[in-house]
């Protein structure tokens, strides 16, 4: 199961290498995100688009709020 | 949303954490953000840091006395982690020296957060009849004031 962390956990990871991942909407993407995070909808998430990750490197995921 | 992806990108292998709060929490501790609408200025972007502050403990007498308190300012009650507490206004401070600020100031001080809209708060100024706004984190920590001509 994936461990919940805070922005500081976040802030931590991402010095480390980890790979932030945006998956809400494309267009809630562009208007404003987390610098650095790349964008995968939630719909469209699948071992296809999961290519761009690396899979050597920790993701975290996240999307508005507690949704 | 971020729960269900977590869990599907562990499945296709991957080590996953979850960042519950999203981007709002980040956004609302006035941390950076990218896209096309991170040039719109916020709160955070044109509160004044440098503000005059205080402890609970502090007398009034003392705090009245510092040489670098603009008599116009509200002065901002923090604690050690700089966790606002409450609000003194310049009236409040010409009460007895030997109050303690704890006695004096108002302990719910509306705040706001850093990423809020400045275009927002006019309305705000204007209902409330007020001077100047709390800016804080969604943690309470200070992050400044905004007065009602800033920006």
């Amino acid at each position: 199961m994936p461990t919940v962390i805070d922005r500081h956990g976040v802030q931590q990871l991402v010095l480390q290498g980890a790979q932030l991942v945006e998956v809400l909407g494309a267009r809630e993407y562009e208007a404003e995100h987390i610098p650095g995070a790349v964008n995968i909808p939630l719909k469209n998430l699948n071992r296809e688009t999961a290519k761009r990750l690396d899979s050597r490197r920790a993701v975290i995921t996240y999307c508005h709020d507690y949704q | 949303m971020s729960a269900r992806a977590a869990s599907r990108l562990e499945r296709l292998g991957f080590t996953v954490y979850r960042y519950q709060a999203g981007k709002a929490d980040w956004f609302a501790a006035g941390l950076p953000r990218e896209g096309h609408d991170a040039g719109i200025p916020r709160l955070g972007d044109v509160a004044t840091r440098d503000v005059p502050t205080a402890r609970l403990e502090d007398r009034v007498g003392d705090v009245r006395d510092r040489a670098a308190l603009d008599a116009a300012e509200p002065l901002i009650v923090v604690d050690a982690d700089r966790v606002v507490l409450g609000l003194v206004t310049p009236e409040a401070l010409k009460g007895d020296p030997e109050s303690r600020i704890e006695q004096v100031m108002d302990p719910g001080p509306v705040t706001f957060r850093p990423n809020l809209r400045v275009g927002e708060m006019p309305d705000y100024f204007k209902r409330h009849d007020v001077q100047d706004a709390l800016v804080t984190t969604s943690d309470g920590v200070l992050i400044g004031l905004v007065h009602r001509h800033s920006g």
